[in-house]
């Protein structure tokens, strides 16, 4: 159909087309007509073409295309390459950030309609784009290191986008800053890993780690580096606390950055670097005990959110734990096949769940109710939606989430891996948990009667139409992991890797015990929240402290605030003084009153003369010294500028004379 | 010309430079200042980069940085000096001591 090699010339423009949008729509877009939009649809819609391209022949059994060009060259010590790799990992995440991508721009003609921001919307929705492309065709961790902070810069721009509210610019940079942490980590994993090797080339470290040339402690410690960026980006357990609050960003953006594909950039790291991580000691198992963790937990927290993105996202964080778990138990492709399921099915949900809100105008479940009446083309997309994700047959969520089970309980099974038994028992409860907390979101917002105000309607064919073309997607990606149709699995390879097939892990009981764990969660579900067969008061009774403890997210977000932001947040000055009233002259004052008690009843004397002079004397002088050194922090920059300059000059002049 | 010549005149330029960022009441000077001390630096680099030429033009790639980030600079600078002149009427750095204990 097309000549060999033609991918390898033109797959460069997936990522470029995105980009040079975002300049096209920055610069002319509110001229234009429609306000840019079909600039950005245009330009993702070539590269959606180009990527089902490369997806076909790459899947025709075309080996791994790699180029690369030198970027910056600083003399023989340090080379940066600017490169692209091409093997089907990539072509699946092209297909995945390329199609949300559309369908999510398309979406919003609708939803964003009438925002004074519209253009400048367009225009970050082709950058993110095009950053999260650039980072998934890097061939080099540093390339991928400028997508991964292009997305990041992204996601806070959209997340802050109604930034007139103070919650929501509060939220964008909690955003963040969370994820800085673990980017500081990958950061500083890629310096060790080119201490190490002396190269940041994907292919070469991976190569590297296998043969044994760089392996012992050090490369775990940069393999769990590099994953405490992925935990970051992801937003694993105890970094998780960023993606619910991102939330306050316009739906659509949620459905495209914050389920489908920003946070899988995490999962696509650890993917990236699998041979390395399978190498690196023990670090694979601490990926998945924190996945196991990550699963259970979200997946209990978005039982009890009234807020019905909050529960989305918590969702995605548990399923994002499930592809992590799976990278953790060795499981690479039924990894990277949840990742794609879970892509179609989420965007899915979160375009269906953008639709009510559109239509009740609040994110609370507690306003909505009876809605399947109002809106029957929202209700059985998301109908559909919501089985796929609890894991019903046939839908998408059922495959991938099975093919996971499976591997975990062969990993479990071969030997002592305490991890992946952990793993598998984190999987089966979270399956649990996902089809209760779904059921009990269909139940509150299409059963029941309406409880909001107003007429609530159906949205516009632009909103319609996405969600139609998703659930579709939703029902049949799945069957691409079916052992006789063409397995997924075969397709994506790790260079000098033996996978199991599908085959060898099928096993009949597993999916229907699955089925079954899922069928019974939607039954209670619907006995509990439906029916209301057992009144269930949450807050009083022997499980209101679990309520509580659930409800306020574990108090995780308390402890970080109250033990890193809170300290960091005033001027050190006055951290200094706190110091020095409350515990410098507590301790001190203490051990005064402590000294002259012991003091009445025998050495008096020397007490009171010595011990106390010596010990008021040093309180005083750390009160005189702070009030002193105060005077230094006078506020006028030129005297800081002066004491600057003076400082440099007589490093200098100690540099030259010593 | 010996190299010595131009690092004179840049050791020249950079004390100028120091002396008004010191010295000047005028944000706006300062800021110039600021530019003044930058120059003296690039003057630097083109001036070794031109005696040690088999070492490459690694210099005066530097000296194009400096120039990049030293207009960014600026304009972040005037913007913030606007900014204040807006808020307080005044850019005199003797009055902007805020952020003091």
């Amino acid at each position: 159909m097309f000549e060999p090699g033609l991918i390898g010339h033109i797959a460069w423009l997936v990522p470029l087309l995105p980009f040079l949008a975002f300049f096209v729509i920055l610069f002319f877009g509110k001229r234009l007509p429609d306000k840019g939009h079909s600039v950005g649809i245009g330009a993702v819609a070539i590269a959606l073409v180009i990527s089902l391209l490369s997806f076909i022949e790459l899947a025709g059994g075309r080996g791994d295309i790699e180029k690369s060009w030198t970027w910056f060259e600083f003399s023989d010590i340090l080379e940066l390459e600017f490169g692209m790799k091409l093997d089907f990992l990539t072509a699946v995440m092209f297909v995945v950030v390329c199609t949300i991508s559309l369908l999510v721009q398309i979406y919003s003609t609708g939803y964003m309609h009438g925002d004074s921001r519209y253009t400048w919307f367009y225009a970050v929705l082709s950058m993110f784009t095009s950053s999260m492309l650039f980072l998934v065709i890097a061939n080099n961790l540093m390339q991928m290191f400028v997508g991964w902070e292009g997305v990041g810069i992204c996601s806070y721009f959209l997340i802050g986008h109604f930034w007139e509210e103070k919650e929501n610019s509060s939220a964008a940079i909690k955003a963040f800053i969370t994820t800085r942490i673990g980017d500081v980590g990958f950061l500083f994993g890629i310096f060790a890993l080119f201490a190490l090797a002396h190269t940041f080339n994907i292919t070469e470290l991976n190569l590297a780690a296998e043969e044994g040339e760089i392996g012992g402690t050090a490369l775990t410690v940069a393999a769990l580096l590099l994953f405490l960026g992925a935990v970051g980006k992801s937003a694993q357990f105890p970094l998780h606390v960023w993606l619910p609050d991102a939330m306050a960003g316009p739906t659509p953006v949620s459905a495209l950055i914050h389920a489908a594909t920003m946070v899988v950039a995490g999962i696509y790291l650890v993917a990236r670097m699998f041979v390395l991580f399978e190498h690196a000691g023990a670090a694979l198992d601490v990926v998945a005990i924190v996945a196991g963790i990550t699963m259970l937990i979200a997946a209990v927290l978005a039982l009890v959110q009234d807020d019905i993105k909050k529960v989305l996202a918590y969702s995605t964080i548990s399923q994002l734990g499930y592809m992590m778990a799976a990278l953790g138990v060795g499981a690479y492709t039924a990894s990277i096949f949840h990742l794609f399921t879970h892509a179609f099915f989420k965007a899915l949900l979160f375009l269906g769940a953008g639709s009510l809100i559109h239509a009740v105008h609040s994110n609370n479940m507690s306003d909505m109710g009876g809605l399947r009446k109002y809106m029957p083309h929202t209700y059985k997309t998301f109908l559909i939606g919501s089985l796929a994700l609890g894991g019903i047959f046939p839908f998408a969520g059922f495959w991938s989430k099975d093919e996971i089970v499976g591997e975990a309980l062969r990993a479990s099974s071969e030997g002592t891996q305490a991890a992946a038994l952990f793993v598998l028992v984190a999987a089966l409860l979270t399956a649990f948990l996902t089809a209760l907390y779904m059921t009990r979101v269909c139940v509150k917002t299409f059963w029941g009667e309406y409880r909001g105000h107003g007429h609530p309607h159906e949205s516009p064919g632009s909103m319609v139409t996405p969600l139609w073309v998703l659930a579709l997607a939703t029902c049949v990606v799945g069957f691409l992991g079916l052992p006789v149709v063409g397995p997924f699995l075969d397709w994506i390879f790790i260079p000098g890797e033996e996978h199991p097939g599908f085959s060898t892990s099928y096993n009949i009981v597993l999916p229907v015990a699955s089925v079954g764990i899922a069928g019974s969660a939607i039954w209670l579900g619907w006995q509990l929240f439906y029916k209301e067969r057992w009144k269930l008061d949450v807050l009083k009774g022997p499980f209101a402290w679990t309520y509580r403890f659930v409800a306020n997210k574990y108090y995780l977000d308390d402890i970080y605030l109250g033990a890193i932001v809170k300290p960091i947040q005033y001027p050190l000055a006055k951290a200094a003084n706190w110091f020095n009233q409350h515990v410098l002259d507590g301790v001190v004052n203490g051990t005064a009153a402590g000294t002259i008690a012991s003091s009445r009843v025998t050495y008096a004397v020397i007490d009171q003369g010595v011990i106390d002079f010596a010990v008021n004397g040093a309180a005083g002088l750390t009160g005189v010294s702070g009030g002193l050194l105060r005077h230094v922090q006078t506020g006028n920059i030129q005297r800081y500028a002066a004491v600057l300059f003076a400082s440099a000059a007589l490093f200098v002049a100690a540099l030259a004379f010593f | 010309m010996p190299v010595s010549f131009f690092l004179v005149l840049s050791a020249l330029l950079f004390s100028i430079g120091i002396y008004g960022v010191l010295a000047r009441q005028h944000a706006v000077l300062v800021l110039l200042s600021i530019e003044l001390m930058l120059n003296a630096v690039n003057i630097n680099l083109v001036a070794f980069s031109a005696m040690l030429q088999e070492a490459g033009l690694g210099g005066q790639v530097f000296a194009l940085f400096v120039i990049a980030v030293a207009a960014a600079e600026v304009g972040v600078g005037l913007a913030i000096v606007i900014l204040i002149y807006r808020n307080r009427q005044s850019v005199d750095l003797d009055e902007l001591d805020l952020m003091k204990w």
